[in-house]
């Protein structure tokens, strides 16, 4: 697919802002809309933008992270998560609530949030990634020069 | 605390024993010994206290919330078989190591014997019914196990599983008895059950439980009509066939039958039939072994006699009865080891084991033939040996019924004749006349092959000589628990000229000439008849019945699962259909008054978008237009949750639906468009499929909404959001605090989709993907020349 | 409203069925996604609907206002559809897959050719 100017205009604007508003969708959902879920699809959605517009070899450095990577370390972060309360004597699970100072409160259910957050956003750009690297081709390939795309498939 | 280690001693060997077998060497057997040996001494020192009329019990909690205890009592009946099953557990660990000396899996052999002893030791002492039941199935398994020791042989592995599924059927039906008991009782402290008295027998579940508790003990015991395993059994190497399928595991069921017996005896139903199966296996079986010229075969055959002489006894249930019972479990104990010890000893040194080729071993193995002359008179039955006394108190109980004495003692008679001819094949066949080709090359036996026979033999005549030895230390303790009440019993050798001394004289000559007339009789037409129907026949039928349960699973599966998931959809939902409509027409079908009044046009609008959209994937063929219309109805969908007060879904479906855009228009441009194939007919009838289950649904709902709502769960999320989840998003709170656990739950699915994905599509080819991408690149090259 | 959904729902799954039948894979996984969609609105149905409040409360508050909306079939179901993409992405990748080791998307051909494969 070739390069639409439009999109990599409007991509390089929105998805900052994208990434930035799921951060802000996700720490918002203890109180308000939101939560790891949702956020963690818009960041998603981000992503997917940037990959249509610049191709996934761009996507993928501009995450630095491998999806797996994400997909792991988010139900990692859950675990943990449920872990800690064990360490302070609470049962399995139990949330445990800080208050820093300023009023903002932190606890364990939002690094909950924050591991459901990675995975979603590990698991939905390990699909799309993959297949288009496995030879979709939708998106486009690294133009630059020196680099060759690779084959596209027999199908 | 003893009690528990005398228990768990054997595990421990058995946990050690693989490790370090290659270092003991030649002393393995006699070194091993030294753990039975030692439990049997530990167990001796409660023969005192016991006999004084103590018991002992020990219990620790094991899952308390169940009452299930990890519990042993220690009372006459379970000392007595404890004994047993460890005294001759350490004459078979010595004769093992010598039997098996240099195998290759010397150590594991151990290990599965040893788990069998401490699984068998931990039954009979076990004070609560799971306690028992677990120990109950260790003592199936480590059977299976040792019978399939030669898992190289087609003939073992299929014994083993014989053994098994026979033995672990059983198993389960007693399972369910106990259950049952425990309903009747409240308890599941055996100590306690047998303190209930008449609680049993007077509960509405009597008989059931009889039935369950007797097809654990006939399994495990081999009664008629389950028996035909423990021939096969014979499979296993010969230590274990004269351990646990003669003197100890087998007796297992006997032991079930006597532990239950002051609660459970008593009845018409018991007395018929465990006296009747117990006669009729017990009279079928001692005909059956002259039908073999294998002595293992003639030993199997006459150890499932012993087995059904003691089940007739418990049924008999009287006090003669139940003191028979006891001696001849000892009896029996001492000359089947004893023999099974003889013919493997012979099988080592000839390495044939059929009695019409054997000969003249009486100056080769002289102890082994000593041994076996001894074991051979007290099976028989000959005044001055232990047998004598056991079969003396079988008649003097059979004779002393109140109801059906004939029947018994004639039984009791036909079955000892038998015994009797047995007998005189085992010990004159091997041994006497000249040495053939087979026998004169027979080699000297180790001591360990022979010090256990001879242990068991001189016991066998001690006992003959001194019964009354018995009978307050060991006779009268077990007795007395037997029965549920006090006895003392008595053993002499002299009786005076009665009924049943005149009967063993008449047994005996009966014997010698069954004897005389064995090789024309064996091969008389009926006898092979009964062989043919009740000796194979039996094994055939569990071939057949394998094999049918086979065919009909594999029917089933090439029925139900054939690969087409068209007609796994349509048993499915067919089946759910039909049973939620046959419940409707039952009960009746109530829904609200269909009313569509105050449904607002936008609401019209979005549900004819939702079906709209879904309607139209039905009838559109290009690709993109199929998500463009799945892309409708799911926007409309998250239009419907925005508006009921749900945000976050609203949010979540619009996000997914983009999602599943990119995802379809992806994959969807490389895939090829079928057009439909399936004929009129067919897509009728998967309508009609179709709007079964739509209307269900439906209906389904109808139903439910006419039911008034019960929120108590989600008013108990809105009250504690904020208190005790400092949350002010309920939903949030619900998935990230109340029910984190399962939110984890899903995430990690989530993470195993992702993963799978990723191995899908970086999966190496298959065969059958090379085959197909083959033949595409030659049809391309056909297509190009 | 809840009574038109109960119709709307059987009128989804009826179409989901009918399509789960199909031979072309590409029109089994739409109808898996309808059939989702049909139960995630089930969900909400049977939760009763309410017009009114979405289930949050207000800063300050300790309760959420009177009568808002029953979370607990929104947890479910926010879940529900997140997993119902999950099941998408992998069955549509695994339709993908077979696509390019055998060929085909239709069912029909899978059966013979597991046979095969033996």
């Amino acid at each position: 697919m070739r390069l639409s100017l439009i999109l990599r205009t409007a991509a390089r604007l929105l998805v900052p802002l994208m990434i930035l508003f799921s951060v802000f969708l996700m720490l918002r959902g203890h109180n308000e809309a939101g939560g790891g879920f949702i956020g963690g699809l818009v960041s998603a959605s981000a992503f997917a933008l940037y990959a249509m517009a610049y191709g996934t070899q761009d996507a993928r450095r501009a995450l630095y992270a491998d999806p797996r990577t994400l997909m792991a370390s988010g139900v990692g972060i859950a675990l943990v998560s449920a872990l800690i309360p064990l360490f302070s004597g609470a049962p399995f699970f139990k949330g445990l609530w800080t208050t820093l100072p300023g009023g903002v409160k932190l606890g364990t259910p939002i690094l909950f949030d924050i591991g459901v957050y990675l995975l979603v956003v590990g698991m939905t750009l390990v699909v799309i990634y993959e297949l288009d690297d496995d030879g979709l081709s939708l998106f486009p390939r690294d133009n630059r020069p020196g680099t060759t795309p690779p084959s596209s498939p027999a199908a | 605390m003893g009690i528990v280690l005398a228990v768990f001693a054997g595990f421990a060997l058995a946990l050690v024993a693989p490790w370090i077998t290659g270092a003991t060497g030649r002393a393995t057997g006699w070194l091993y010994s030294l753990v039975p040996a030692g439990i049997t001494a530990y167990l001796s020192t409660f023969i005192a206290p016991v006999a004084a009329g103590e018991t002992m019990r020990v219990a620790y909690a094991w899952v308390p919330g169940l009452n299930v205890d990890l519990s042993f009592y220690v009372d006459g009946l379970s000392l007595f078989f404890a004994l047993l099953i460890t005294g001759i557990g350490t004459l078979i660990f010595i004769y093992a190591g010598a039997y098996l000396k240099g195998h290759h899996h010397l150590g594991r052999f151990f290990a599965y014997l040893s788990m069998f002893m401490a699984a068998m030791v931990g039954l009979v002492l076990a004070d609560n019914l799971f306690t028992f039941y677990i120990f109950f199935e260790l003592t199936s398994f480590a059977s299976f196990v040792l019978i399939g020791f030669n898992h190289d042989e087609a003939a073992s592995r299929r014994a083993a599983w014989q053994a098994l599924l026979i033995t672990k059927a059983g198993g389960l039906a007693l399972l369910a008895g106990f259950l049952l008991m425990e309903q009747a009782t409240g308890t599941l402290q055996i100590s306690a059950i047998l303190e209930t008295g008449e609680a049993i027998r007077d509960h509405g579940f009597y008989t059931a439980i009889v039935l369950l508790v007797l097809a654990g003990a006939f399994t495990k015991s081999a009664q008629f009509p389950f028996y035909f395993w423990l021939p096969n059994a014979m499979q296993a190497p010969t230590p274990v066939s004269a351990y646990l399928h003669s003197a100890t595991m087998v007796k297992a069921g006997i032991y079930v039958m006597a532990r239950f017996h002051p609660v459970l005896s008593g009845t018409d139903l018991w007395f018929w039939l465990v006296g009747g199966i117990g006669a009729f296996t017990m009279v079928l079986s001692a005909w059956l072994a002259l039908q073999y010229t294998d002595l293992k075969g003639i030993l199997a055959y006459t150890t499932i006699m012993a087995l059904g002489a003691l089940t007739m006894l418990l049924g008999l249930g009287t006090e003669t009865a139940l003191k028979a019972c006891l001696v001849f479990v000892l009896v029996h104990a001492f000359y089947k080891a004893a023999l099974f010890m003889v013919a493997g000893a012979i099988d080592h040194g000839v390495h044939e084991r059929d009695i019409t080729k054997l000969g003249g071993l009486r100056s080769k193995m002289p102890i082994t033939f000593g041994a076996a002359v001894i074991a051979c008179l007290s099976m028989a039955g000959i005044p001055l040996f232990f047998g004598f006394i056991g079969k003396e108190i079988i008649y003097e109980a059979t004779l002393h019924l109140d109801q059906a004495a004939l029947f018994f003692t004639g039984a009791a008679l036909l079955a000892n004749v038998a015994l009797v001819a047995s007998a005189g094949l085992l010990a004159i066949r091997p041994f006497m006349g000249p040495l053939n080709d087979l026998t004169s090359h027979a080699h000297r036996p180790d001591t360990g092959l022979w010090f256990g026979a001879a242990v068991l033999a001189v016991l066998s005549l001690g006992l003959g000589l001194a019964p009354w030895l018995l009978d307050s230390a060991i006779l009268a303790p077990s007795l007395s628990a037997l029965m549920g009440a006090e006895a003392t019993p008595h053993l002499a050798i002299w009786h005076g000229f009665n009924l049943p001394l005149a009967l063993s004289g008449v047994t005996v000559a009966l014997g010698v000439g069954t004897y005389f007339a064995w090789t024309p009789m064996r091969q008389s037409a009926p006898f092979r008849a009964l062989e043919r129907w009740l000796g194979t026949g039996l094994d055939n039928g569990y071939d057949h019945a394998i094999n049918g349960l086979l065919a009909t699973a594999t029917a089933q599966t090439n029925f139900l699962q054939n690969g087409y998931l068209r007609r796994y959809i349509a048993t499915i939902l067919g089946t759910t259909v039909a049973v939620v409509g046959y419940t409707f027409g039952h009960f009746g079908f109530e829904g609200p008054v269909l009313s569509f009044v105050g449904i607002a046009p936008y609401e019209w609008i979005l549900s004819l978008l939702i079906v709209g959209g879904a309607l139209a994937t039905l009838f559109l063929s290009a690709r993109i237009a199929l998500v463009a219309a799945l892309g409708i109805s799911g926007f409309s969908i998250a239009l419907t949750y925005l508006m009921y007060g749900a945000p976050d879904l609203a949010m979540t479906q619009f996000l997914i639906e983009t999602l599943t855009v990119i995802l379809f228009v992806l994959i969807l441009a490389a895939l090829p468009t079928l057009s439909e194939v399936a004929s009129i007919g067919h897509r009728l009838r998967d309508g009609v499929l179709a709007v079964a289950t739509g209307s269900m649904f439906t209906a389904l709902m109808l139903a439910v909404l006419n039911q008034p709502f019960e929120n108590r769960m989600g008013e108990y999320y809105m009250q504690y959001s904020y208190s005790e989840a400092q949350g002010r998003n309920i939903v949030n709170t619900i998935l990230v605090d109340f029910r984190a656990l399962d939110t984890l739950g899903e995430i990690t699915v989530l993470l195993i989709a992702g993963f799978g994905i990723y191995t899908l599509l970086r999966l190496k080819r298959s065969k059958t993907s090379e085959k197909v991408e083959a033949s595409r690149a030659s049809e391309q090259v056909e297509q190009l020349s | 409203m809840e009574t038109l959904l109960a119709f709307v729902i059987g009128a989804l799954v009826a179409i989901a069925v009918y399509q789960l039948q199909r031979r072309d894979l590409v029109r089994m996984v739409i109808g898996i996604v309808i059939l989702s969609n049909a139960v995630n609105l089930l969900l909400f149905t049977l939760g009763r609907m309410t017009r009114a409040e979405a289930p949050l409360i207000e800063l300050g508050a300790k309760l959420p206002p009177e009568g808002s909306a029953n979370p607990l079939s929104q947890a479910l179901i926010l879940t529900a559809i997140v997993i119902g993409f999950g099941l998408l992405a992998f069955s549509l990748v695994l339709v993908y897959r077979a696509y390019r080791s055998l060929d085909t998307v239709d069912a029909q051909d899978f059966v013979e050719l597991e046979f095969d494969d033996a």
